[in-house]
């Protein structure tokens, strides 16, 4: 056992803190904003037949008791939060019957598909180029021209998807322009619908590479560069070991701890990180989902969303926290 | 004089902070200067041009051969689908972003040294609940509670001027921890002890002692959160949160994507708030790796 229970209830409290703070923010902003969606949304209906009704006032108070918006707040508080306890995120409003889990959990395989392998693979050549860049056997073109590259890192990744659908889709025709998959696919598990939404999410895949391996890149570099002062790289060299050997088992090998620590608190955000690439590219996960929300004020999916992203980041963190002391022997949560 | 070779000379060391500096030099310049041309209620706004019209340098409204009846204007930049000036719209755009950015990260900072500051110096109950409220916002994705934010104050009070406001609402987080550690290392050197011997008060000390020799990591943190705040001011528009009048970049990109211009074949329209929005970050990130350098001489070179 590498770490004690003392350690494991206090992470297991942050993770009930940060979902607990994450439904009451989502309960008390709306509250405190001017906004009553109840009598906008009256009132577009009303307005449609050209004129206010009389007795509006009454139809809207009727409603808001009928929903139970006149009791105190803190009583509201209290049916809300259990409604939560039980996963209740009650349903769309654009798309009726329809609940807001249905929708999200639609979304939820491409959203974390995509993200998985684009987080791992932009790790992995973050990681190499950047320890390329500090070795100083390798060619100058991993030494002077990549680094250049490194000014990706620094743009937002749906910009460079904005970018790369003119090109790329729109000019020189090579990928689909957008959505997960084929006009004429029906979803299933045979070969061709596979290989379509492999080619369709090849284009949000490289936007998210390139603008995630600039920060594994900087991290790595950093790394190395301290690594290469050590003694035992020095006596690595003295005996006569091969340049390859010394890169990847002496200096690589050492370098990386830090790195998977970033990767574990990278794969926390694995729900949330591409919002906007999806909406650029019509990718059909979450991010997609809470775009059209927004658009069709479609406040139960919007919150509900947010909730659901907010307890998948506080759930993974806890499993990360949890498997780090394994990867790390030089980390143990013992009490002392 | 003197200083300013010496600057010159640290500038040739710091090549990125060079560069940072350069770019933005470029950008005040061609916001200056294009204040000076464009009419700033009037161009980057709809129906101030011909709709859809490609970059030329010399454009003639009507399509008569001889163009002298009428005054010919030259849309360097072109128009969009619905006749704003792209080159109005760089212009004001442009600094309209940077102000909700310089707003919300001033704000940010300010809020976040505060916290850190006096969290860091007077511990106890204070600090833990600091620590864990701002544990806890930075694992809540900052996007999504401005969505929230944002989705639930309507479409009219969302402004340029409400965009940073809304926008500092998460921009104190990652001052507040920064600035803490940092107080917290500093809290127990020689000079503090001597202040506190002295009979220096609380503040005394975090505002005369301390903040002067913690002010690069100040301006560290102040660039730092300029950038998070116009990354999240240019996320949030391009949902369609932002203030839609107003033809601030995000907003601009809002429109590229709502309206398809790429698919359309109308490249400039998305090249403009592109091209600029990855000048301004390049920028920031160049300037805050050459700040590292200067207020963390240990990181200095690697060759």
């Amino acid at each position: 056992m590498r770490y004690s229970w003392s350690f494991v209830l206090r992470r297991f409290g942050l993770m009930l803190l940060i979902i607990w703070s994450g439904a009451t923010l989502n309960f008390f902003i709306p509250k405190m904003t001017p906004r009553n969606p109840l009598r906008e949304k009256l009132l577009q209906e009303a307005s449609r037949s050209g004129y206010i009704p009389p007795g509006f006032e009454e139809m809207v108070q009727a409603y808001e008791s009928k929903f139970g918006l006149d009791r105190p707040l803190w009583a509201q508080y209290i049916s809300y939060m259990q409604d939560m306890l039980r996963g209740d995120l009650g349903f769309s409003i654009s798309n009726y019957p329809k609940t807001v889990w249905e929708l999200i959990l639609e979304g939820l395989p491409w959203t974390v598909g995509l993200l998985l392998t684009t987080t791992l693979i932009a790790f992995v050549i973050g990681s190499l180029l950047g320890a390329l860049m500090a070795w100083p056997k390798a060619s100058n073109l991993f030494r002077y021209i990549l680094p250049s590259l490194l000014i990706f890192g620094a743009i937002p990744a749906y910009v460079i998807a904005l970018t790369l659908i003119y090109f790329v889709a729109f000019r020189w025709k090579l990928l689909p322009i957008g959505g997960g998959y084929g006009i004429g696919m029906f979803p299933g598990f045979n070969i061709g619908f596979i290989t379509d939404v492999l080619v369709h999410s090849l284009l949000p895949a490289l936007a998210l590479v390139l603008a995630g391996a600039g920060g594994w890149a900087i991290g790595m570099r950093g790394m190395l560069v301290t690594i290469q002062g050590e003694d035992y790289m020095t006596f690595g060299e003295a005996k006569g070991l091969k340049n390859w050997r010394l890169f990847y088992r002496y200096a690589v090998r050492n370098a990386l701890l830090p790195q998977v620590t970033g990767l574990a608190l990278a794969l926390s955000f694995i729900v949330s990180g591409s919002v906007l690439v999806e909406l650029v590219m019509g990718y059909p996960g979450i991010g997609t989902l809470l775009a059209r929300s927004i658009n069709q004020l479609d406040y139960f999916m919007i919150y509900g969303i947010v909730f659901v992203i907010i307890t998948g980041i506080a759930i993974t963190m806890f499993i990360m926290d949890m498997i780090y002391p394994f990867l790390d022997p030089r980390i143990s949560y013992e009490s002392s | 004089m003197e200083r300013l070779q010496l600057s010159l000379r640290y500038l040739r060391r710091n090549t990125s902070l060079a560069i940072g500096l350069g770019i933005l030099i470029f950008l005040v310049l061609f916001t200056v200067t294009g204040y000076m041309i464009i009419d700033p209620k009037v161009d980057p706004y709809p129906l101030a041009g011909p709709g859809s019209s490609p970059p030329t340098l010399n454009y003639c409204p009507r399509s008569d051969p001889e163009c002298e009846n009428t005054e010919p204007k030259a849309y360097i930049f072109g128009t969009d689908a619905q006749g704003r000036d792209l080159y109005g719209v760089a212009v004001a755009g442009t600094w309209m972003t940077v102000q909700i950015g310089l707003m919300a990260g001033i704000i940010g900072l300010g809020v976040g040294a505060f916290l850190g500051f006096t969290s860091a110096f007077y511990g106890g109950w204070y600090d833990l609940i600091v620590r864990w409220a701002v544990d806890v916002m930075l694992t809540v994705p900052g996007l999504l509670l401005l969505v929230v934010i944002a989705s639930s104050m309507g479409e009219q009070r969302i402004t340029v001027t409400g965009m940073g406001v809304i926008i500092a609402a998460i921009s104190w987080r990652g001052p507040a921890r920064v600035i803490r550690s940092q107080v917290l290392s500093m809290r127990e050197q020689s000079y503090v002890m001597m202040a506190r011997l002295n009979g220096m008060g609380g503040m005394g000390i975090i505002f005369r002692e301390m903040m002067p020799n913690l002010l690069p990591y100040l301006g560290a943190s102040l660039v730092g959160a300029v950038t998070a705040a116009i990354f999240a001011s240019m996320g949030l528009a391009a949902l369609g949160l932002g203030p839609l009048r107003e033809p601030t970049l995000g907003v601009t990109i809002y429109w590229v994507i709502n309206q398809s211009a790429f698919l359309r074949g109308l490249w400039w329209w998305g090249a403009v708030p592109i091209g600029i929005v990855a000048l301004i970050f390049v920028m920031l990130f160049l300037i805050s790796i050459g700040l590292d350098e200067v207020a963390n001489p240990r990181v200095r070179r690697a060759e």
